[in-house]
């Protein structure tokens, strides 16, 4: 049976290796922060983090995270207690329907771990594949350079 | 006294050498100039942009997010990095100094303007077979595009290849005459496939062997090459194609994607994107050409798809089985996107190339890197699984697709190539870079 640390917390999970990690959190776990979107890995919504890199678990099979912690958005923080990305995101009022923006906090999260103050193009190569539909992508943007401590950027926002 | 003196002759005699060496390597610099307004007429302009397109002239000349034909990309070979150079008409930094005249002796001698011999990474020796006609309307094109202040990055070579008139012995080794194949038999098609084939496109270039010096060896012609870390396939009788490729496959597969044997990746990608913009007649041509490089008569080993059934008493077999149910099968097992399966997925891996070369380079490139959706077009998209998979997951994954869809027994080094190249595996956050 394999085992999977999810947020700090180490648990066996009664399904077979190849079971996706999206279905455990959300059908096991009652984690919902991340999302089925495409089930195909195109659209980012179902992001979490593994090893400091932005993984899509829709297609993350559990068989492959054997010692290896998931963080995922509720690992970030709480609705009374946000972490500070969280934070940054409502600050902007950054989700319309919100469906994309738990994978986008776990990919701009993966981002911060690594380069802590990122340009405005490497937050938005990091987050290009992370489909919005709603199109609150400037929020989104001004999200992460808030929780990265950046400023706007100055003139039109093509890097 | 004796040995003194045939010291002193041989050193003479290098000397002399040496100067006869630097004369033959001399070439003027011409003088600087701009086109005429005749030169860069409009209908001039047109055709050299689709003749650009398929040299796939901004495939090295453009940088990764940089202006266009600025130069910048570092062209990596096996001897060091070339510096791709500013083709845009900057006077200072590009080619604005350049008449038709300077322009043609760059693109069919690989000299520049002021007299310096060019690498061989710049296929001149394919240029060498462009008519005037073209080579003018390539003029045209870029000598009206955007000029762009860029000074040319620093090659990274070692000495002496770092000394260019060392070139002018290179070329005088291997720079032959272009021939364009003839044959009285075939149409005007395949003759026009041909001359894009063996001049504008440089499809040797890579799909060719070079020699230890770099040079392509003419007498293996389109037995498979190499090119930034990838294997280019053969595109003759060695081809390990588990399909007989044929014109109609070839054109599709060259305009975008073909339903049977998928559609192009690594450096091949942009040589598709570059397509888009080029009549379809052109690509036809093409293929109508590339179809015959494998030769008349039975298909040789092309054996079909394979999709063996695997023993699950090996347990890295049975690992990477997982991996596959996990993290591949949901596109890859949906039957194919011309069955109504994921759109751009072949019936199943065994109808890929990839997985019949003779090494594992161009899968595991695949896997970790992924494949980055194209710019405002539709086309196929794969998630990079260097950010999702460790080297030992990746190794056991590449073990069990070889196994499955190859009857070719398992990849020797597979495990090594892996950890080369995982070093190299996406950063947090990132996926593919885009293009290539």
């Amino acid at each position: 049976m394999p085992t999977l640390t999810v947020n700090g917390r180490t648990q066996a999970v009664a399904a077979e290796p190849e079971t996706p990690l999206l279905y455990v959190l959300r059908d096991e776990w009652g984690l919902n922060g991340a999302k089925f979107g495409c089930g195909l890995g195109q659209c980012g919504a179902c992001t979490v983090e593994v090893e400091g890199r932005a993984i899509l678990s829709c297609l993350t099979p559990i068989g492959v995270l054997e010692g290896r912690p998931v963080t995922t958005v509720e690992g970030l923080g709480s609705p009374e207690n946000p972490g500070p990305l969280q934070a940054a995101f409502i600050a902007e009022n950054a989700a319309q329907c919100g469906y994309c923006i738990a994978g986008m906090i776990m990919r701009a999260h993966a981002l911060l771990r690594s380069v802590p103050h990122p340009s405005e193009a490497e937050i938005r190569a990091a987050l290009r594949f992370n489909l919005c539909r709603c199109g609150t992508h400037m929020r989104i943007l001004a999200a992460v350079r808030r929780a990265a401590g950046l400023e706007p950027p100055t003139t039109g926002a093509t890097p | 006294m004796g040995r003194r003196r045939i010291t002193v002759w041989l050193g003479g005699l290098l000397v002399l050498a040496a100067a006869g060496f630097a004369v033959a390597a001399w070439r003027p610099a011409l003088a600087p100039g701009s086109p005429t307004p005749a030169e860069t007429a409009p209908e001039q302009v047109r055709k050299g942009a689709i003749l650009a397109s398929l040299g796939y002239c901004a495939s090295c000349h453009t940088a990764e997010g940089g202006r266009p034909y600025a130069g910048g990309r570092g062209v990596t070979t096996p001897f060091g990095t070339i510096a791709a150079t500013n083709i845009t008409p900057d006077p200072e930094t590009g080619i604005g100094r350049y008449t038709l005249d300077a322009f043609t002796r760059a693109m069919r001698q690989g000299v520049d303007r002021e007299g310096r011999h060019l690498y061989p990474a710049f296929p001149y020796t394919h240029y060498a077979g462009l008519t005037d006609a073209d080579v003018a309307a390539l003029y045209a094109f870029v000598m009206t595009r955007e000029p762009v202040r860029a000074e040319a990055k620093a090659n990274a070579l070692p000495f002496p290849l770092s000394w260019r008139p060392l070139l002018a012995g290179w070329k005088l080794l291997f720079v032959r005459d272009l021939k364009i194949p003839a044959d009285p038999r075939r149409d005007a098609e395949w003759h026009r496939g041909a001359y894009l084939a063996e001049a504008l496109s440089h499809c040797g270039a890579c799909h060719t062997p070079r020699n230890l010096l770099g040079a392509e060896v003419r007498s293996r012609a389109y037995a498979g090459g190499e090119v930034d870390g990838w294997w280019a396939p053969p595109l003759d009788r060695s081809s390990p194609a588990p399909l007989a490729w044929d014109k109609e496959s070839l054109a599709r597969y060259l305009a975008e994607w073909d339903p049977q044997a998928g559609g192009a990746a690594g450096p091949m990608r942009p040589v598709v994107d570059a397509h888009r913009t080029v009549p379809a007649g052109e690509i036809r041509a093409l293929a109508a050409y590339t179809a015959t490089l494998y030769g008349p008569g039975p298909a040789g080993s092309r054996t079909g798809p394979v999709d063996r059934a695997i023993p699950g008493d090996d347990p890295a077999l049975a690992r990477g089985a997982a991996t596959y149910a996990g993290a591949c099968a949901v596109c890859h097992e949906s039957g194919g996107g011309a069955a109504g399966g994921v759109p751009y997925t072949t019936p199943s891996l065994g109808h890929r190339t990839t997985l019949r070369a003779p090494d594992p380079r161009n899968l595991i490139l695949v896997l970790r890197d992924g494949i980055a959706p194209r710019e405002h077009a539709p086309g196929p998209i794969m998630p990079a699984y260097g950010a999702m998979l460790t080297p030992a997951q990746m190794t056991d994954l590449a073990a069990y697709l070889r196994a499955r869809f190859s009857p070719d027994g398992p990849w020797p080094g597979l495990d090594e190539t892996v950890r080369d190249l995982m070093r190299d595996a996406p950063r947090p956050g990132a996926h593919a870079e885009a293009g290539r």
